[in-house]
């Protein structure tokens, strides 16, 4: 069954990025089309992000601050890989700083 | 038995056709193929790319392994999608135990900006991109990948797209085997910090644009709201997997956005849609250009 899902997944997102490619020589001219594809990656990446983020580690608050600090880092214009890291480092340093406050292991 | 070493095409010719010489002719032109030429600028170009991929993608193979797969399968995720977002929600209809059609659904709505991109690189590419190496570039345009290849002022050649998908491939499948390998040797405040790497690439891609337009920052707004209250709703929240309320998210979110704030002319980046005059110099230009090389180092 995992084999099929994969297999599903590979070959949506592969037809999405060949058939433009080959099949659309014209450009889409329905304002209204353009303008939703343009705001889907906006859309999409927001909902994915958001409170998904909350449970993705030990602790919401260490999740919370990376979610802050991956923040700041992206209005401050900076790229990918900075950003990623910078909030990897941001949930490392408070769940250590929690360990410490609460004096004992954050992971039960 | 002279090799020659210089750039010169026509002397690579020469020396294929002397019989004694062939051998090493043709390693130097194998050579000349990866290191000099187009392929390897590509590369070179995939490499910061690629970088930031691993570290990703190995987030990507610690929480595939965390929700039952094994690393085979969650490299060949990997290889076969090459897509973050992509696979960041199958992984998620795949534990939530959805059907295909609801997988096949998730995929063609979070991975529909790709369209978009194809769209747009169609216009990118060389004329002498045909149709089969058209399908071959299609499998590697993601966000970065397109991001790299819009910001290079030449019309793209076959090589170079090769190339500068190679390493980003490279780089998510090793960092997706890394991930899977390693996350049960990694201590659990590590896996704990590199869950938010994902979010943090999706953050660094939603941001800036925020800033700088009004339109963007009011379908976010509008996608976070929604993407919360069906997450903390007590009735909703029951039946709707994460799949869907993506998906919700999204049509609603870009819906709204597209008749809020519909792109005027000089949003859409097609100079050839703005006047009748810059329709006929973009296709003069075309024109000459076909003349023209593709992008060489």
């Amino acid at each position: 069954m995992i084999y099929a899902y994969i297999a599903v997944m590979a070959l949506v997102t592969y037809l999405i990025r060949m058939l433009p490619l080959t099949l659309f020589q014209k450009k889409i001219r329905n304002v209204y089309i353009r303008s939703f594809l343009y705001y889907v990656p906006y859309a999409c990446l927001a909902a994915m992000t958001f409170p998904a983020i909350l449970s993705a580690t030990s602790s919401p608050i260490s999740a919370a601050v990376g979610l802050l600090v991956a923040v700041a880092l992206a209005l401050w214009e900076k790229g990918l890989l900075t950003v990623a890291v910078g909030a990897c480092a941001a949930v490392f340093l408070t769940e250590q700083v929690l360990t410490l406050f609460l004096h004992q292991p954050l992971f039960g | 038995m002279i090799v020659r070493c210089g750039r010169n095409r026509s002397g690579t010719r020469a020396d294929i056709r002397a019989g004694p010489t062939v051998l090493p002719s043709l390693l130097i032109l194998i050579w000349r193929v990866f290191m000099e030429n187009r392929y390897m600028l590509g590369f070179r170009h995939g490499i910061p790319i690629a970088l930031g991929y691993f570290s990703v993608s190995m987030a990507f193979g610690i929480l595939a392994v965390a929700d039952g797969l094994s690393p085979w399968q969650a490299v060949l995720i990997s290889l076969t999608n090459l897509t973050s977002a992509g696979q960041f929600a199958g992984l998620s209809v795949i534990t939530a135990g959805g059907s295909l059609a609801e997988m096949a659904f998730t995929q063609l709505i979070v991975n529909l900006r790709y369209a978009l991109m194809s769209l747009s690189l169609s216009q990118k590419l060389h004329s002498s991109v045909g149709t089969l190496k058209r399908c071959v570039i299609a499998f590697g345009n993601t966000d970065e990948i397109f991001a790299v290849a819009s910001s290079q002022r030449q019309s793209l050649g076959f090589f170079y797209m090769l190339g500068l998908i190679s390493s980003p491939i490279l780089g998510w499948s090793a960092g997706t085997l890394t991930g899977a390998v390693a996350s049960t040797i990694l201590p659990i405040f590590i896996r704990s910090a590199l869950g938010v790497a994902l979010y943090g690439m999706f953050v660094a891609i939603v941001v800036p644009p925020m800033k700088r337009r009004h339109s963007i920052r009011v379908v976010v707004a509008i996608s976070l709201l929604l993407s919360t209250a069906l997450t903390y709703l007590p009735y909703l929240s029951s039946f709707l997997s994460s799949g869907t309320l993506i998906i919700l998210c999204t049509l609603a979110a870009a819906g709204l956005g597209a008749a809020l704030f519909p792109l005027k002319e000089e949003d859409m980046e097609d100079p050839a849609e703005a006047s009748p005059e810059a329709a006929s110099e973009e296709a003069q230009a075309a024109a000459s250009q076909k003349t023209e090389k593709e992008v060489t180092p």
